[in-house]
């Protein structure tokens, strides 16, 4: 390492620790517009939430211990997700990967109950050209959907990263980046949790 | 390298994680979604109350992963994303709360009859 370089690494960890910080406020204001996003969703199927149109409403569609088992399943993901940060911290990069592929399978999980029950809706002719109610049910439960199929392929990509070059500070950036991206969707999904099934089944 | 060796590689904004956190985080959640799955599954009883708690469950719960999972406090140099924060709330409330005011009541002013042609015309019903 020349003279300059050495110079330079004096520097480099503040300058680092710029790109951090810009990297995840950037980041942050990506996700509060994906939040605006949702809400628009949101809001489209709490207007339409009643206009069935002759089709079924969601308290006899909603299949409620599956969909308990989805929650379950998302927090359990978070919570090893959260496992695999403390893991990064601690640089043990083994660890990390350990706990990557747990959140994957368990984001995999969450995916093979969704998919399979909207499959099942549509096979019954329920699907999204049924009804108002249905339209808005399938776009924002679906759009939560894709938003974790996406999170699963960039895990994917994050462990062949970490696998190749290690825990190097711009993956550790990187697996931060994406630990706000999952937690962010299970933050949605209280919402999907609690006003798409709960009040559906209640009917209130 | 051990834990101890210089700074931690992980971004500022995640030195609140900790172990404990996270278990607090997970429980916390937990406890909270069964709770509201367990007010619907036997809603008969507690009918009246029922929007009112389940609403009040879900935004506990939201401010449990805020804090716990997205490591969101109001530390200096995380303000920004407490003002980003605030203002999608705004955002959102203005959205939900606007479009549900402005379709319901375009829904009560219209009659019967209309609704009725209006169906038909759609060929269902």
């Amino acid at each position: 390492m020349s003279a300059a370089e050495l110079a330079a690494g004096g520097h480099a960890d503040a300058r680092d620790i710029e790109v951090d910080a810009k990297a995840i406020f950037g980041f942050w204001v990506y996700l509060m517009t994906d939040c605006v996003l949702f809400a628009g969703l949101f809001a489209t199927y709490a207007v339409l939430r009643d206009n069935t149109f002759g089709g079924p409403a969601g308290y006899q569609i909603f299949n409620m211990p599956e969909v308990l088992v989805e929650t379950l399943v998302l927090l359990m993901s978070s919570f090893t997700y959260g496992l695999g940060v403390l893991a990064a911290r601690g640089n043990r990069e083994a660890q990390v990967l350990g706990w990557f592929a747990a959140t994957f399978v368990l984001g995999l999980v969450f995916l093979s109950i969704e998919v399979p029950d909207f499959h099942s809706l549509v096979t019954q002719g329920n699907s999204w050209t049924r009804s108002g109610f249905l339209s808005a049910y399938f776009t924002l439960v679906g759009t939560h959907g894709l938003h974790i199929t996406i999170g699963l392929l960039w895990m994917a990509v994050l462990v062949v990263r970490v696998r190749r070059t290690g825990l190097t500070r711009g993956n550790v950036r990187r697996l931060t980046l994406l630990s706000l991206f999952w937690h962010f969707l299970d933050l949605v999904w209280i919402f999907i949790f609690t006003i798409v099934y709960l009040m559906g089944a209640a009917r209130v | 390298m051990s834990d101890h060796a210089g700074p931690s590689i992980l971004p500022a904004e995640m030195r609140s994680a900790s172990l404990r956190g996270y278990i607090f985080g997970f429980a916390g959640s937990i406890v909270l979604t069964v709770a509201a799955y367990l007010l619907v599954i036997g809603h008969a009883s507690t009918n009246g109350g029922l929007l009112p708690a389940l609403v009040l469950l879900a935004m506990v719960q939201f401010a449990v992963q805020l804090v716990f999972f997205l490591h969101l406090n109001t530390r200096t140099q995380q303000r920004w994303r407490l003002h980003m924060l605030g203002a999608m709330v705004i955002v959102v409330l203005i959205l939900v709360i606007g479009s549900l005011w402005i379709m319901g009541n375009l829904n009560a002013r219209m009659t019967p009859a209309q609704k009725q042609q209006y169906m038909s015309a759609q060929g269902g019903l």
